[in-house]
């Protein structure tokens, strides 16, 4: 197993660098990062050229992508702009842990994501557990009644969820819990923010605030996830080794929750670990229109100001965490399913 | 043994599936009894009934689309299809057990073998791990696993075809049930574990005092093992006798053209394999007159307007529903 | 207790299977009959039919100057008679934007859907078909590819190709360039699930004997791929491309809500979305109809693709 895991993290090792370089050169062709520097304007043309030799801008791209890989302190940089390179570079390069800093806020890189990281988590990690108990609750649910009037409103309901999109779903539910609750003097949702800046950032201002985001980014996975677990769970119901349980005289719950479930629940355990970075793909849309300050907001102001650091900063996270969840799923497969094993 | 008391009777059973194209007639009037550590045997094609008729009396029918449309089952006087699910569980496994036919996907691949050994015990004798550990080695041992303690550990996919039918025999009887039920148990095997798996229930049965129905299409299987045989057609029961008098004497045109394909070292060896001409009928359509008829050399009129009953033709019981008289030559 | 009209006469009271099996029907046939009695994919078509018409035949009641005409008079009205869907925040009325912007949607949806095959199908073709190298270069690619949830690709490559491309002229319309980059972008970064399900066909399929056969009567390799694998490969390629039209929708509606889009003059559903959030306490009409719009064509396009795939399926055995 170990020998596994090794040999899958040497295969990311190419791929890493490859899907790197492409994301660094067109982020480096995506416009100018000193328009919008530090939020004022820079204009004068001996200014941006001393600033571009500053940050290294001058160069070549695939220098800029070496130093951004291994850093620049084996080298010299004009630090002072002046055309002579002449100070030793202070980069390490990400391969050294050294991720670089913001051209925008002039902030590293690290804490940029940091400080927005766990505020995405929190989103993430709450839709999922939303996401896999509703989804569980439906699948199983409607397996177990098949063809009956429920089972087919919740197959209905799941196709029309699975297919609305993001932005349609959270603008409907922000236009009835907010909006009209409001209007008609229920109890509403807040639609904007973490918390409001009155009441300050406390546990309940947080939940009250996560209501809709979450709703919004589950949504879509519950619909998927049900159909889904409510065709295993069928298949796993017609299996002949459930008719043997049930021949033991093992009583229903065990029947369904023991025999059918546990194999049900294989496939669904390798496709939650797959999606999970994925999620982070809805959090885009979502962070946005609920102004919750996260990693999805934060790429898409930085990619609107081509802050090349942070971007690929936050691409190369996501990338990561994709490979380690293939792993995870493939090895939580084989944990869960005696009859795999990887050499 | 003929004379004592039936531990299950079978009236008039009648099951059915509701599907998109219509319904389909599974079992059309079974009736039968089974004498407390007798063994019998249900013979018929695919598709005759055979297993369904058993699963419903297991009441393993999935419901819908399955009905068990009129009948009775009563097992020591009790009638099972009145029973609640909760009494139902305390049947199966306990009182009444089945082996089913492909022990490859009988066995749930996720679960070690201990573990779904362990599960009747559990279940209906309420035993302690400890105890249920010591049980289920002695029942590996019984029939016939090597080095059980230590293969309780394993699951299904480590045990070979043979080897995972007999973890399912030893799964029935963990519980010692009066009667087995085994659904084809042999099939899916290899000739030589065939007649293993068949002497093992047969000594088990013998030193347990157990009744068995023992499903199969295969007539040699039958002679070996079981005193009785039914003779199954379209959901019906053609034909019962003992075994010497069926094979000796066959009062059904269905249970000739059987034996009529059924390969015996005995006879010459240039005799061809007799097939039956023809195929069983539609179970969708609605029965009526006999099943064979089609594919009958002695068909007339009568047998395609009605169904004969089954009614005894000859001595020990030995019953057939044709409307010819076989030994007669003539029509009833 | 009998049923007689299934049975005409008591002399054959007793039908055999092969008396009550229909006459065997063509792959179509079987293939259509299946569809038929699929009810959501017929909803799925006959809404999809219905959207296609108000979209292109809006064209007549509704010119493109309508669609783009601002009127700083009448801003964000709500549904009247003059404005039924009521206007924008530059007066611009919406029912005339949702015909003309429907109309980008859906040729965005079918087009990127074909740069999508284009790709897919070469590149699943060339890794199945030849195997070896090329087979573990492509999918290395297509893995480096699926790395990256596909909406941050889109967001970085249509910033990066959206900076200069001039509007351009055809059938007398001026379009935003933005439209081609859109569409390329999604059908470049939608290809790796497409190229693996052909891989995967041609890998099953080019060892069949046919192919062997084909080979043996000196079939060329251009034909043995086009003429052999890729037609038995169908069905799949179908569905997938059918589900790929809504899911390019999809996506351009969320890049152009996230403003890296469509740009103006041309409309979208998408991007007529844009910002729309903003005025979700004062003017729902905003967001409502193009969003209607683009969830009830997705929500068709998928039933059609469930119907398909359903009907598609040699293995169904469902008449």
């Amino acid at each position: 197993m170990t020998r596994y895991i090794i040999r899958r993290l040497l295969q990311a090792i190419p791929l890493l660098f490859l899907v790197s370089l492409v994301l660094f050169v067109l982020m480096q062709n995506m416009g100018d990062p000193l328009a919008t520097m530090g939020g004022r304007k820079v204009t004068r043309k001996e200014d941006r050229e001393r600033l571009a030799r500053q940050l290294g801008l001058d160069k070549p791209v695939l220098v800029q992508y070496i130093y951004w890989l291994v850093g620049n302190d084996w080298t010299k940089t004009d630090m002072d702009g002046d055309g002579v390179a002449e100070t030793p570079g202070v980069r390490k390069g990400v391969l050294r842990g050294d991720w670089g800093i913001s051209l925008v806020n002039r902030q590293p890189v690290t804490k940029v994501i940091g400080e927005r990281l766990p505020n995405t988590l929190l989103l993430m990690l709450t839709a999922e557990g939303v996401v896999l108990v509703s989804a569980l609750l439906i699948g199983i649910y409607s397996a177990l009644r098949q063809y009956s009037l429920v089972d087919n409103i919740v197959t209905a309901a799941t196709f029309v969820f699975y297919s609305m999109p993001v932005f349609f779903f959270a603008l409907l539910a922000m236009y009835i819990f907010s909006v009209n609750f409001r209007k008609w003097g229920l109890p509403y949702l807040p639609t904007v923010g973490m918390f409001e800046p009155g009441a300050g950032q406390t546990v309940s201002q947080v939940v009250w605030h996560m209501v809709l985001p979450v709703a919004t980014l589950s949504f879509g996975f519950i619909a998927g996830y049900s159909r889904y677990i409510r065709s295993t769970m069928l298949e796993a119901l017609g299996q002949d080794y459930v008719r043997t349980a049930k021949a033991k005289g093992l009583p229903r719950p065990e029947v369904i929750y023991v025999h059918a479930l546990k194999n049900a629940a294989l496939p669904i355990v390798t496709i939650v670990a797959l999606d999970l970075p994925f999620l982070l793909g809805g959090a885009i849309v979502t962070e946005r229109i609920f102004g919750w300050p996260g990693m999805g907001r934060l790429f898409l102001d930085h990619v609107s100001r081509s802050d090349t650091p942070v971007v690929m900063g936050i691409l190369m996270m996501i990338a990561l965490a994709v490979i380690l969840f293939q792993i995870i799923a493939d090895i939580t497969y084989a944990w869960l399913d005696p009859r795999i094993r990887y050499k | 043994m003929m004379a004592s008391q039936p531990i299950l009777e079978v009236r008039d059973l009648r099951t059915r599936f509701h599907i998109a194209e219509g319904i389909v007639y599974a079992v059309n009037g079974v009736s039968f009894k089974l004498n407390e550590g007798e063994t019998i045997a249900v013979v018929g094609e695919s598709g005759c009934g055979k297993s369904v008729t058993m699963m419903s009396i297991m009441r393993l029918i999935p419901i819908p689309p399955g009905e068990i449309a009129q009948g009775e089952a009563l097992f020591n006087g009790r009638d099972l299809f009145k029973l609640s699910e909760a009494e139902m569980e305390h049947i199966r496994g306990k009182e009444i057990a089945m082996i089913f036919q492909d022990p490859m996907t009988a066995l749930n691949p996720v679960l070690t073998i201990g573990r779904q050994l362990g599960e009747p015990l559990r279940v209906h004798l309420g035993l302690s791990k400890e105890e249920i550990r010591e049980r289920s080695i002695g029942l590996l041992e019984q029939v016939g696993i090597p080095d059980p303690a230590q293969r309780l550990k394993d699951y299904p996919h480590q045990f070979s075809g043979g080897q995972r039918q007999r973890a399912m025999i030893a799964m029935a009887l963990a519980c010692h049930p009066s009667i087995l039920i085994a659904d084809e148990p042999t099939t899916a095997l290899d000739v030589t574990i065939q007649a293993q798996i068949v002497e093992l229930v047969q000594r088990i049965r013998e030193t347990m005092n157990m009744a068995v129905i023992w499903i199969t299409h295969d007539l040699g299987v039958v002679a070996e093992m079981a005193e009785r045989v039914l003779v199954m057609y379209a959901g019906f029961i053609v034909e019962e006798a003992l075994v010497n008098d069926l094979y000796g004497d066959p009062r059904h045109p269905y249970t000739m053209a059987l034996l009529g394909a059924l390969p015996r070292i005995d006879r010459r060896r240039d005799r061809r394999l007799r097939s039956i001409p023809g195929a069983p009928p539609n179970l969708l359509v609605e029965p009526l007159g006999c099943p064979f008829a089609a594919r009958c050399e002695l068909v007339f009129e009568r047998c395609r307007m009605e169904m004969p009953p089954l009614i005894e033709v000859a001595p020990n019981q030995h019953r057939a529903a044709c409307w010819y008289d076989l030994a007669s030559g003539q029509p009833r | 207790m009998e049923s007689s009209a299934a049975q005409p006469s008591p002399g054959v009271a007793r039908l055999t299977l092969d008396e009550l099996e229909t006459p065997p029907l063509s792959l179509g046939q079987l293939t259509w009959r299946r569809f038929r009695r699929h009810r959501m994919a017929i909803f799925g078509s006959i809404t999809l039919l219905l959207m296609v018409l108000y979209c292109f035949g809006g064209m007549m009641f509704f010119s493109e100057a309508d669609a783009n005409r601002t009127d700083t008079g009448a801003r964000l009205q709500a549904p009247s008679r003059v404005h039924p869907f009521g206007t924008d925040t530059i007066g611009r009325d919406i029912l005339a934007r949702t015909i003309y912007g429907g109309q980008i949607s859906l040729i965005i949806g079918m087009t990127a859907m074909l740069v999508e095959l284009v790709f897919g199908i070469s590149i699943g073709a060339l890794a199945g078909y030849f195997g070896g190298l090329i087979d573990s270069i492509t999918m290395r690619i297509t893995e480096a590819v699926l790395i990256i949830p596909q909406i941050f690709l889109l967001l970085v490559m249509a910033k990066y190709f959206a900076q200069s491309i001039p509007n351009y002229q055809f059938m007398g319309r001026t379009f935003s360039g933005s439209v081609l980059v859109i569409i390329f972008v999604i059908g470049i970064t939608s290809w790796p699930y497409l190229a693996r399900i052909v891989r995967a066909q041609f890998l099953s399929v080019k060892e069949n004997d046919f192919i062997l056969a084909a080979r043996a009567t000196g079939a060329s390799t251009r034909d043995i791929i086009f003429r052999h694998i890729l037609p038995n490969s169908f069905a799949p390629i179908i569905v997938s491309a059918t589900l790929s039209v809504a899911a390019a929708i999809t996506l351009e509606a969320y890049i152009s809500f996230l403003g890296l889009g469509v740009r103006p003059p041309t409309a979208t559903w998408g991007n007529m979305l844009e910002g729309a959030y903003n005025y979700i306490d004062t003017a729902w009409w905003l967001w409502f109809f193009p969003g209607f719009f683009i969830a009830l064509t997705v929500l068709s396009i998928n039933f059609l693709g469930d119907g398909l795939r359903d009907a598609l399926d040699p293995h169904s055995r469902a008449v």
